[in-house]
C-alpha cells in the first residue's frame, strides 16, 4: 500500500476558526484522518512528523518578522499549499492597522508597550510566498474544506465558485436587500461560498468571502452613495474582515480621497 | 551541586492559539514558570475606535474561532446598556438558547478531542478513537448538535451572523427550531452518559486553594446575566468589576496577569468555578449528574475540570431543550431598534472557558471611542502559572518527556484559548542560566 499522503495545518495571525472548520467536519473527521497522515495540526494532536508534507493548509496573515521568515520556511516544506480563510488570503481583520500607525495601537492596548514586538503590516500569505490554491472565508467554509481535500486525494484540482454572492441568492429565492430594504449589500462584489447566510438572515452581506472574480466596486460603491449611503458607512463596510484584498483596498481608498475632494 | 533542570515545551498542542510552557528547577525548586503566549497581537480594542455600534458584534467574534458568542454577547449587553435599551423576555431567551449552543460545542470539543486524551494516554482524540470509538463518536455527534443549533440561532457555527445590538436580524423559524427536538434528546442523554464516563476518570491529587469566580444569577445557571461572584464572599454588580478585578504587570516577569484586588490574588474562571459556586442553579438532571459522579462539591481539584464541563454540558442540553420545547410561535420583534447615541456601558457573560467582561464608550458621533475586553483565558494565565509551581515538585521523579506532558495535561485543564488572550502578549523570556551551555 502507497504511503498515505501528509497533511499539514499551520497557524498565523488569526482566530483559529478557519482550522476549527476541520473539526467542525464531524462526519468527516475521522474518514479524513483515516485516509491523510495528519502529520502536522498542533490544535488536534500532540504527536507530529518532519516534513516535507504533501498538503499545507494556512491559517492567518503574517505580523511578525518571525512570521515572514517561518512562512518561508513552510512554503519549502509543502508541496501543495493551500491558505485557508480571510486572514490567510487577504490579511484578515487585523490588517485595519495597515491604514493605521500600529504605535498608537500598541500604546492603547498594552500597558508596556515596549515588549510588543509586531510589524506595522497584516499581510496575506500570497505576498509572502506562492500560494497554490486559496479557500476564502471568514470562516471558510467547511464543506469546501472537506471537497479540497477530497479532490487532492483524487488528484483533480479543487473548484470553487469564483462567482458573486448574488448568484447564489438568486439560486435560493431570496429576497435581495439591497433592493427590498434599500441597504449598501456588498453581494454583488464579494464570491459566494458561504451559502448566502446573510440575506437569508435580513441583513447585507459584510464581504466574508472577499472579492469575487472582476467585481466591480466603482460603479457599485457610487450607486450606494448616490442612492444615500454616507461615503463613511461605504468605507467602513469595505474595510472589513478581507478590506485589505485589493479590489476592495483600492474601493476604500477611492472613496476616502473622493471624502477628502467633495466637501 | 545541583544542575538546573528546565522543562520546555515549544508549541503547546490541542489548545486554542499558541502558547508555550516554561518551567526552570534548580534541585526541587521551582525557580522561575512561564506559561508563555506567543499569538502575535492582533489590537482588537484600538481598530473598534471609530467603528459602527452595529459592527461590533461582528467584530469581536473574530477574536475567537471557538468562543465567537462569548464575545458577541458581552458587546451586545455591554451596548445595549451604554444605549439604555432593553431587549424583550423573548429575545433573552433565544440569547441563551444560542449561547447553550456555543457551550456545547466548545465543551464537547474540550472534553473528547482535547482532554480526554490526557487522561487515557493517547496524543490525540483522533489516535483515541482507535481504542475508544464509540465514545469520540458520541463526542463528535454531541458537537455537531450544538453547531447545528448555532447554524439554525445565529446562521452559522463560527462567526454567526444573526446577532446584533437589540437582538436578531431575524428569529428563528419554528419549524427549524423544532426539527432540533429528537436530536436535543439524543444529546441530553449522550451528556449525560459523557458525565458518569469523565466521572470514572483517574484524577491526579492536586487540590489547590483557589479562589473562583464567576457569574451568579438568582434564578438561572449563569450564562448572559448575573453578578460577580468570588469564593471568599465578594458579590458586586459587573459595573463594579473593574474596581475589583486589575490586570497587572508582575515585576519578575513580563506578563499581565489580572488579580483580584486587595491582595492582588490569582483567581480561577471557567467550569469548575462556576459549577462550584451555582451549584444550587443547575436545571435538574445536570443536578442529578453532579450528586452521582462521585465528587463532593464544590471540588478544589483542577483536573476534575472536565467534569464540571461534562455537567454543563448536560445542563446546556436540558436548558437548550426546555427552550425549544416552548418555542412555538416566532417574537413579534427579533430586534429592539435604537438611536446611536453616546454612552458608556460595561457586561460579563459566561464565555465556555469562564467569565468575559465588555466595556465601551460611545462618542457623540455614535461610534465606538473606547473598548475594552477582558477575555477568560488571560484571567486564568496567573492561576496557571501558581498550579505550575505547585504542581512541578511533584513530577521530578519522572523523566523530561513525561513529566512536561503532566505539566501540559494541567495546563489544558483550564481548556486556554490562546487566541483569545493575545493582548496579554509577553515576548521577552527570562531563561537564565538554564539555556546557557553546561
Amino acid at each position: 500500500m502507497a504511503a498515505q499522503p501528509t497533511l499539514a495545518v499551520f497557524k498565523f495571525a488569526s482566530c483559529d476558526g478557519c482550522q476549527l472548520s476541520l473539526l467542525d467536519a464531524e462526519d468527516e473527521l475521522l474518514p479524513v484522518a483515516g485516509a491523510v497522515d495528519i502529520a502536522y495540526f498542533l490544535e488536534a494532536r500532540t504527536q507530529t512528523s518532519e516534513g516535507p508534507y504533501d498538503v499545507g493548509l494556512v491559517e492567518g496573515s503574517v505580523t511578525t518578522a518571525h512570521d515572514a521568515e517561518r512562512i518561508q520556511e513552510i512554503r519549502r516544506q509543502c508541496k501543495f499549499l493551500v491558505t485557508i480563510g480571510a486572514c490567510a488570503t487577504s490579511g484578515g481583520i487585523q490588517a485595519l492597522r495597515n491604514w493605521a500607525n500600529v504605535d498608537d495601537f500598541i500604546h492603547q492596548v498594552y500597558a508596556t508597550p515596549d515588549y510588543i514586538n509586531t510589524l506595522k503590516t497584516s499581510t496575506a500569505i500570497a505576498d509572502h510566498v506562492p500560494v497554490d490554491f486559496e479557500l476564502r472565508g471568514c470562516p471558510i467554509n467547511k464543506n469546501q474544506l472537506v471537497d479540497l481535500i477530497k479532490s487532492l486525494l483524487l488528484g483533480r484540482t479543487p473548484r470553487v465558485p469564483q462567482y458573486s454572492v448574488c448568484v447564489d441568492c438568486k439560486r435560493q429565492g431570496t429576497v435581495c436587500v439591497a433592493v427590498a430594504q434599500g441597504v449598501a449589500c456588498l453581494g454583488p462584489v464579494t464570491q459566494a461560498g458561504c451559502g448566502v447566510i446573510c440575506p437569508a438572515y435580513n441583513r447585507e452581506c459584510f464581504g466574508c468571502f472577499g472579492p469575487k472574480e472582476q467585481p466591480n466596486l466603482v460603479s457599485l460603491t457610487d450607486w450606494y452613495h448616490d442612492h444615500g449611503a454616507d461615503r463613511d458607512h461605504l468605507v467602513r463596510l469595505v474595510r472589513n474582515f478581507n478590506g485589505y484584498a485589493p479590489e476592495f483596498r483600492d474601493a476604500s481608498d477611492r472613496l476616502v480621497a473622493q471624502e477628502f475632494e467633495t466637501p | 551541586m545541583t544542575t538546573p533542570r528546565t522543562f520546555e515545551v515549544k508549541a503547546l498542542t490541542r489548545v486554542e492559539g499558541e502558547g508555550r510552557l516554561y518551567v526552570r528547577m534548580n534541585g526541587n525548586d521551582v525557580e522561575h514558570v512561564e506559561f508563555n503566549i506567543y499569538e502575535p497581537p492582533r489590537f482588537f480594542e484600538s481598530f473598534l475606535r471609530g467603528r459602527e455600534i452595529r459592527e461590533v458584534p461582528d467584530i469581536t467574534a473574530r477574536i475567537c474561532g471557538i468562543c465567537p458568542v462569548a464575545y458577541q454577547m458581552s458587546a451586545c449587553h455591554a451596548l445595549e446598556k451604554a444605549l439604555g435599551i432593553e431587549v424583550t423576555p423573548e429575545i433573552r431567551t433565544l440569547r441563551r438558547l444560542l449561547y447553550c449552543g456555543e457551550w456545547i460545542e466548545s465543551h464537547a470539543l474540550h472534553i473528547h478531542l482535547l482532554h480526554a486524551p490526557d487522561f487515557l494516554g493517547y496524543e490525540s482524540g483522533i489516535s483515541m478513537a482507535a481504542d475508544h470509538r464509540e465514545v469520540v463518536e458520541r463526542g463528535l455527534r454531541l458537537k455537531k448538535i450544538g453547531n447545528e443549533l448555532l447554524e439554525v440561532l445565529g446562521g452559522r457555527a463560527i462567526h454567526p451572523i444573526n446577532v446584533t445590538v437589540g437582538g436578531f436580524y431575524r428569529a428563528p423559524r419554528v419549524a427549524d427550531l423544532r426539527a432540533m427536538i429528537p436530536d436535543l434528546e439524543w444529546g441530553l442523554q449522550a451528556a449525560i452518559d459523557t458525565a458518569q464516563f469523565v466521572a470514572g476518570l483517574e484524577f491526579p491529587d492536586f487540590e489547590q486553594d483557589y479562589e473562583f469566580v464567576s457569574l451568579r444569577h438568582p434564578d438561572e445557571f449563569p450564562m448572559n446575566h448575573g453578578h460577580v461572584v468570588t469564593s471568599s464572599g465578594l458579590d458586586i454588580p459587573v459595573e463594579e468589576y473593574e474596581q475589583h478585578f486589575e490586570e497587572r504587570h508582575e515585576p519578575q516577569s513580563t506578563a499581565l496577569h489580572s488579580v483580584l484586588l486587595p491582595d492582588a490574588r490569582p483567581y480561577l474562571v471557567g467550569p469548575l468555578a462556576r459549577v462550584n459556586l451555582c451549584y444550587d442553579q443547575l436545571p435538574p438532571l445536570a443536578r442529578k449528574s453532579a450528586d452521582q459522579c462521585g465528587i463532593a462539591w464544590p471540588s478544589k481539584n483542577m483536573f476534575q475540570s472536565i467534569v464540571a464541563r461534562a455537567i454543563e454540558t448536560v445542563a446546556a442540553y436540558e436548558e437548550a431543550l426546555r427552550i425549544v420545547n416552548d418555542y412555538h410561535a416566532e417574537p413579534s420583534v427579533s430586534r429592539v431598534e435604537y438611536t446611536p447615541q453616546a454612552g458608556e456601558g460595561c457586561h460579563a457573560t459566561e464565555a465556555p472557558r469562564g467569565l468575559i467582561y465588555h466595556r465601551y464608550r460611545i462618542g457623540d458621533d455614535g461610534l465606538i471611542a473606547e473598548a475594552k475586553i477582558t477575555p477568560p483565558t488571560s484571567q486564568n494565565q496567573g492561576q496557571i502559572e501558581d498550579d505550575l509551581r505547585q504542581f512541578v515538585p511533584g513530577v521530578l521523579e519522572y523523566d523530561d518527556a513525561e513529566a512536561t506532558r503532566r505539566c501540559e495535561h494541567l495546563i489544558r485543564n483550564y481548556d486556554p484559548c490562546i487566541s483569545c488572550a493575545t493582548h496579554f502578549l509577553k515576548l521577552t523570556i527570562d531563561r537564565g542560566p538554564a539555556t546557557s551551555p553546561a
